[in-house]
């Protein structure tokens, strides 16, 4: 209520304009923005923007890299707003709003073994996690990232999940495997044996459709991993990004504010009930 | 002109002199007025179009206006609208966006200068609504600077409540029919034997300025029992109440009751008590560009949780079902608005009741959650 806090909600979103634009999957492009002025506060990992189309709208990002003061997000084109946004081109601005929103919180976890579980575009508010992680290696346990996607052309960053081998156990599975596919097949928990952590210590970061959510959070607790050290990032509708618009709730939760990323033991309840 | 405590009691013509006052502030002074078969809250230009021999008959679906005897101006209770549409209106531009030559892009937030309200007539419960939607869309890490402005200038004339309607339960919130913290002036209005006139109290300092504008005299015994008197009979009067239960955790414990499924064969979710509700704050975003297709806005407006699209996803809504909205309507309003905003979302003014077009009713649904779960069936896994 006084000016500690800053009047952000209902505030413009500033001008970024595009500086690369990666296709990654038929329907999904990675855009590296950078502002045209003044820049944003820092992003954390897990955090998102409200990415703003000129005239369309915007909606939530979470950011798939960060450098500096550029912003990297990934956006799959399911609707009017992410295809304008999926569809920009390099010298085009686009606008954004934040950092809103739970990061994935690395700064606690020193020494223990770090689990990333992806499913699907679920890849993207993680990388810039693994990123960190990769580049502090000694600061943790060992560090294992497994990827599922429903099929090899829908995997995001191969060459980059690739280079990640170095650093840390990497492994990749798919729904629907092509002709010249010779990974993986079958849903991301089947990779769970191959990874390495200690269950008792580790900490797990999830992300994806949300049945893979929780079929993956599930089978880490029946792992004996405690539900307050793992970690999923949800999704809901947001048009405001600031806690007022009231679309994003789940149950107590105000996923904009409270989330996306929260405990197991927070959203498990409420992912039991069906339609809250 | 006033006494210790600062009461003073004004008449009729103190009530035509704070209308005066206040628009001579350069207040826009919105109050009570009777138009369109309801008692409306729109701009009044003197005391004379206060509702003075109005009141309501108010049940479950059901507004009707009806005529007094005595001649009361603030004998009625809520009506249609409340105080929101004011302080966080339906519609409102937040920014505007310009496209340049260059194909950047410049945006600029909403300049419009924030109204100077005047709020006269401003019950209990509605009183403790504005006191909600200021945590809500102030109290946080992000705050509203539209809402801020316009609550920052409004000026609020409380009137205690005297008369309550049959669809009323503000005792049961713990919201009336006293007042609470938070205006500038508070009346209680007094019918008796000595006549029609109204106890008022400073809770400001510009509301102790503008009383002493006011031909007011100082408050006499008389009038400060009778104002004590009214205030403490209109508690005994409620129509409806609330089961005296801690309501979040009955609201947590419930989530699959089969009361939800008797509810929703009701609701026909066009989302009136939404609209009507003091509280209910939902937007949505409106983006639209105009013919050049250079020059583009973003305007918030009022959004239900009712509406199917609420909850929209590229895989379809998360509550599809009129049972899970109207479940998400009343857990959010009774329960889930403490773990969000730390108090409660309902203020017990009853107007979800009265618009409804099917006379649901907020207090019996408790009831009978409250009921189901007593009974051991329905227990949810929240």
């Amino acid at each position: 209520m006084t000016g500690a806090f800053a009047e952000t909600a209902a505030a413009p979103p500033l001008p970024y304009r595009v500086a690369q634009r990666r296709t990654d999957t038929p329907d999904t492009a990675t855009i590296v923005l950078e502002p045209v002025g003044t820049a944003l506060p820092p992003f954390t990992p897990g955090q998102f923007a409200m990415v703003y189309a000129f005239g369309v709208g915007d909606i939530p990002l979470s950011v798939s890299g960060i450098d500096g003061r550029r912003l990297t997000h990934t956006v799959r084109a399911v609707g009017a707003i992410s295809g304008a946004l999926h569809g920009v081109r390099p010298g085009q601005t686009v606008g954004v709003r934040g950092p809103f929103g739970t990061g994935w919180e690395l700064s606690e976890e020193a020494g223990r073994d770090l689990l990333v579980v992806a499913g699907g575009i679920g890849l993207a508010p993680l990388r810039p996690l693994v990123r960190a992680a990769l580049a502090e290696l000694g600061r943790y346990g060992r560090l294992s990232v497994l990827i599922g996607a429903r099929s090899p052309h829908e995997l995001l960053y191969s060459d980059e999940t690739a280079h990640w081998q170095a650093g840390a156990r990497v492994l990749t599975t798919v729904d629907h495997p092509a002709p010249d596919w010779m990974g993986d097949v079958g849903v991301v928990t089947t990779l769970l044996d191959r990874a390495v952590f200690d269950p008792s210590t580790a900490t797990a970061f999830v992300c994806g459709p949300e049945p893979m959510i929780r079929a993956t959070a599930d089978e880490l607790v029946h792992r004996g991993v405690a539900p307050d050290r793992i970690r999923v990032s949800l999704e809901r509708t947001m048009h405001c990004g600031t806690g007022h618009c009231g679309h994003c709730q789940l149950g107590p939760l105000l996923l904009c504010r409270d989330g996306p990323v929260v405990t197991w033991t927070r959203a498990r309840p409420l992912l039991l009930i069906r339609e809250l | 002109m006033t006494d210790d405590d600062g009461a003073a009691v004004i008449d009729k013509d103190g009530m035509d002199a704070l209308v005066a006052v206040l628009a001579a502030r350069g207040r826009t002074v919105i109050g009570p007025t009777v138009r369109d078969g309801a008692i409306v809250l729109a701009e009044i230009s003197g005391g004379a179009e206060l509702p003075y021999g109005w009141g309501v008959e108010l049940e479950a679906g059901t507004y009707r206006l009806a005529a007094r005897e005595d001649g009361a101006a603030f004998a009625h209770s809520a009506g249609p609208q409340s105080w929101k549409t004011f302080l966080h209106p339906p519609r409102a531009r937040e920014w505007s966006a310009d496209r340049t030559a260059d194909g950047g892009l410049v945006t600029t937030p909403d300049a419009t200068p924030p109204p100077s309200y005047a709020f006269l007539g401003v019950r209990p419960c509605d009183l403790r609504a504005i006191a909600v939607q200021d945590r809500v869309l102030t109290g946080g890490r992000h705050a509203d600077r539209g809402y801020r402005g316009r609550r920052a200038g409004a000026f609020l004339v409380a009137v205690e409540c005297t008369e309550p309607g049959a669809t009323c339960f503000c005792v049961s919130m713990g919201t009336g029919p006293a007042v609470g913290p938070g205006y500038d002036l508070a009346l209680t209005e007094v019918l008796d034997a000595d006549g029609h006139r109204f106890l008022v109290r400073a809770g400001s300092e510009e509301g102790e300025a503008v009383l002493a504008e006011l031909p007011s005299r100082a408050a006499d015994t008389a009038t400060r029992t009778a104002a004590r008197d009214r205030v403490a009979a209109a508690a005994d009067r409620m129509g409806r109440s609330m089961p005296p239960v801690d309501l979040q955790g009955l609201m947590r414990e419930t989530l699959n009751a089969e009361r939800w499924d008797d509810v929703t064969a009701r609701c026909l979710t066009c989302g009136n008590c939404t609209m009507v509700c003091p509280t209910c704050f939902c937007t949505t975003a409106e983006d639209i560009t105009d013919l050049t297709g250079d020059h583009a806005e973003r305007w918030r407006r009022w959004e239900s949780c009712f509406d199917r699209d609420f909850t929209h996803l590229p895989g379809g809504p998360v509550r599809d079902s009129p049972r899970s909205r109207y479940r998400q309507w009343a857990t959010h309003k009774l329960g889930t608005w403490y773990d969000q905003f730390g108090s409660s979302g309902c203020v017990g003014c009853g107007r979800c009741i009265v618009w409804c077009p099917v006379g649901i009713d907020i207090t019996e649904e408790a009831h009978a959650l409250n009921r189901e779960r007593a009974s051991g069936a329905g227990e949810g896994a929240g």
